[in-house]
C-alpha cells in the first residue's frame, strides 16, 4: 500500500496544469504506483470561503474509494465547526486551512481554536507550507509562506491535536522539530515533497536525526510531477520497514487509524 | 546512455565541511539513477574566499584545477565546464584555452556579468572557434536584481545567443528558480539555445511546455543539486516521449552540441 497524503483536484488559478481533473489524478497515480491519496479541492484553497469545495470533494471521493478527502475549514467564518463536523462524520483522515490565503494569523486565536477542535475531534489538521517556489509564483499571488513559528504554536495549542505539514524544506522541519517537546514533536508528521534528496541529503539526514515515524510520502501533485516521491525514496538505503511505514503506516497513525 | 549536463562538485577549499559526502553522494546516486557522465562545474571556493557568483582568478583556477584532476580520476563519468567570470577578459581566455587543452569539454558562466554585455563576446568567439558549448546561469524572468549574483534571463541569453549562432548555449536550470514560462517562450525562435532541465522544480506542466515551446530536439537532461528531482522528470518523460525521443533527452541532443568523442559512446 502506498498513500499519497498531499494530492489536489481541481485547478490552479496561477497558470495552466495538466491532469487536474479526478481521472487524470487516478492515471497518475497509477502511472507511478500510488494506491490511495489524500485530496484536497484546489480551487477552493483560493475561494473567499474555501469550504464551498467541500461539497465536490466528498462527493468525489465518496464515488472514488481510492480518493480520501481532507476538506478546508476556515476558523474565521461563523460555521467553522459545523464543517469540522461534517468532515468527521465523512470519514476525512484530515481537515485542512491554509491561512496565509485567508488572510487570518496563521497562529492567532482563530486557527488556535481550530487546532484545539481538531484535537478534540480525534481529526488531523493539514497545513501547507507553500505551493509553489516562491521565485516563481504569480505576480498577484502574495499570500505569505506558512513561518514555521505558527506550527510550533499550533502544536503547543493543544495537547491533542495531530499535525500534517506539506512543502516543508529541512531547515523548517528542523526548526520545528527540535523547537518541540518530544510529546509535541510525536504529533507532527512531515510529507516529503519539498525535501531535497542526494547530493545534499537532506531527507537522508531527517530521516536519521528526526526519525522515519515522523515522515509520509507527499507528492504536492498535480502541481508537482509525482514521480518526484518515489525517485526520493528509491535514491534512499532505507529498510524496509521504514519505507512501508513513509509509505502507508505513519499516515495511518497520523489519521489515528 | 545517460549524461547529465548540469553538475557541480565541490573541494576542500569551499566553506562546506561535508564536501568529500556530498561529491561521493553525487556519484554514488548517479550509479543508482543510471548517470553515464556527469558533466560538471566548480564556481571557485563557493563563496570561501570570493563569491561564488564573482570568483576570483585564483578560486577560478583552483576550482578549474580540482575538477580537471577529478575528471582524470573518473574518466568514465566525470567531465568538466571550465568556468571563468568575464570581467577578467584575457585571463578567461587564457584559462578557457588551458582547461579545454587539459580536457574539458564546455564553459560555464554564472552570473558575473549580464549576458547580453558585450564583455561576453570574447568568450563566445573562442567557445565558436573551439567548438565547445557554453552552460549559463539563468534566473527564470528576473524581476529585479537579487543580492550576490548579476544573474540573466532567457531574454538577455537570447541577445547573446543572437550575436554568436554557431555557438550551443545551454540555458541552465529550467526547474531552479524563477517563471520558467516566460524563458520558453523567450526561448522558442533561438535555436542554439538549449533547455536544461536541472532544478528543484518538478511542476506539472512543465516538461510538456517545454516540449510545445523548443521540441524534442533542444532538450537537455540534468539534475544540478537534485539528483531525485532529475530522475523525476526523467521518469515521467518516459511516460511522455517515444523511446528514440527519450534517446535524444537522455543523452544525443547533448551528444550533438559537445565536442566529438567527449563522451564514450559518441
Amino acid at each position: 500500500m502506498r498513500t499519497d497524503v498531499n494530492a489536489f483536484l481541481g485547478s490552479y488559478p496561477f497558470r495552466r496544469v495538466p491532469g487536474t481533473s479526478p481521472d487524470a489524478v487516478l492515471a497518475a497515480m497509477d502511472r507511478v504506483g500510488l494506491d490511495e491519496a489524500w485530496v484536497t479541492h484546489l480551487p477552493g484553497v483560493f475561494w473567499r470561503d474555501p469550504t464551498e469545495g467541500n461539497a465536490w470533494l466528498l462527493e468525489t471521493a465518496r464515488q472514488q474509494p481510492r480518493f480520501h478527502p481532507v476538506p478546508a475549514v476556515h476558523p474565521g467564518l461563523a460555521d467553522w465547526r459545523d464543517t469540522l463536523r461534517a468532515a468527521g462524520d465523512a470519514g476525512a483522515p484530515a481537515v485542512r486551512a491554509d491561512p496565509t490565503f485567508y488572510g487570518i494569523d496563521p497562529a492567532g486565536p482563530a486557527m488556535r481554536a481550530l487546532a484545539a477542535a481538531c484535537g478534540e475531534a480525534g481529526i488531523a489538521l493539514s497545513l501547507a507550507v507553500r505551493f509553489e517556489d516562491g521565485r516563481q509564483r504569480h505576480p498577484n499571488d502574495g499570500a505569505p509562506e506558512l513561518p514555521a513559528a505558527a506550527v510550533r504554536a499550533l502544536i503547543r495549542s493543544d495537547a491533542r491535536v495531530r499535525l500534517l505539514v506539506t512543502h516543508a524544506d529541512r531547515p523548517f522541519v528542523e526548526e520545528v522539530h527540535f523547537g518541540s517537546t518530544p510529546e509535541e514533536a510525536s504529533r507532527l508528521w512531515w510529507d516529503i515533497c519539498w525535501i531535497w534528496g542526494p547530493p545534499e541529503d537532506h531527507l537522508q539526514t531527517l530521516l536519521r536525526t528526526v526519525g522515519a515515524a515522523r515522515f509520509v510520502l507527499g507528492t504536492g501533485q498535480p502541481l508537482r510531477l509525482p514521480e518526484n516521491g518515489g525517485a526520493k525514496l528509491d535514491l534512499l538505503d532505507l529498510p524496509p520497514a521504514d519505507r512501508t511505514a513513509i509509505e502507508s503506516g505513519n499516515a495511518r497513525a497520523l489519521a489515528g487509524r | 546512455m545517460l549524461i547529465d549536463v548540469h553538475a557541480h562538485f565541490l573541494h576542500d577549499r569551499t566553506p562546506r565541511a561535508d564536501w568529500r559526502e556530498r561529491n561521493a553522494s553525487r556519484l554514488r546516486a548517479g550509479e543508482r539513477v543510471g548517470i553515464g557522465i556527469h558533466v560538471a562545474s566548480i564556481l571557485g571556493s563557493w563563496g570561501a574566499t570570493s563569491p561564488t557568483y564573482f570568483p576570483s582568478l585564483a578560486d577560478l583556477r583552483y576550482g578549474n584545477d580540482w575538477l580537471l584532476a577529478l575528471q582524470r580520476q573518473h574518466p568514465d563519468r566525470v567531465r568538466g565546464y571550465v568556468a571563468v567570470n568575464p570581467n577578467y577578459t584575457a585571463e578567461s581566455l587564457a584559462e578557457i584555452r588551458r582547461c579545454l587543452d587539459a580536457g574539458m569539454i564546455g564553459i560555464k558562466l554564472a552570473a558575473s556579468r549580464r549576458a547580453n554585455d558585450a564583455l561576453l563576446d570574447p568568450v563566445c568567439r573562442l567557445a565558436a572557434e573551439r567548438g565547445v558549448p557554453i552552460l549559463h546561469h539563468i534566473w527564470q524572468h528576473r524581476r529585479r536584481d537579487w543580492p550576490g549574483q548579476e544573474a540573466s534571463d532567457a531574454r538577455e541569453l537570447g541577445e547573446l545567443a543572437a550575436r554568436h549562432p554557431r555557438v550551443p548555449f545551454l540555458l541552465a536550470h529550467l526547474g531552479g528558480g524563477g517563471d520558467w514560462l516566460p524563458s520558453l517562450r523567450d526561448l522558442r525562435p533561438l535555436a542554439n539555445v538549449y533547455v536544461d532541465l536541472s532544478g528543484s522544480g518538478v511542476d506539472g506542466g512543465m516538461l510538456e511546455a517545454c516540449l510545445d515551446a523548443v521540441g524534442v530536439g533542444r532538450l537537455l537532461w540534468g539534475c544540478d543539486l537534485t539528483i531525485e528531482t532529475g530522475w523525476a522528470k526523467l521518469r515521467y518523460l518516459e511516460h511522455l516521449l517515444p523511446p528514440a525521443d527519450l534517446e535524444r533527452v537522455r543523452w544525443r541532443n547533448a551528444a550533438a552540441i559537445f565536442p566529438a568523442g567527449a563522451f564514450p559512446s559518441d
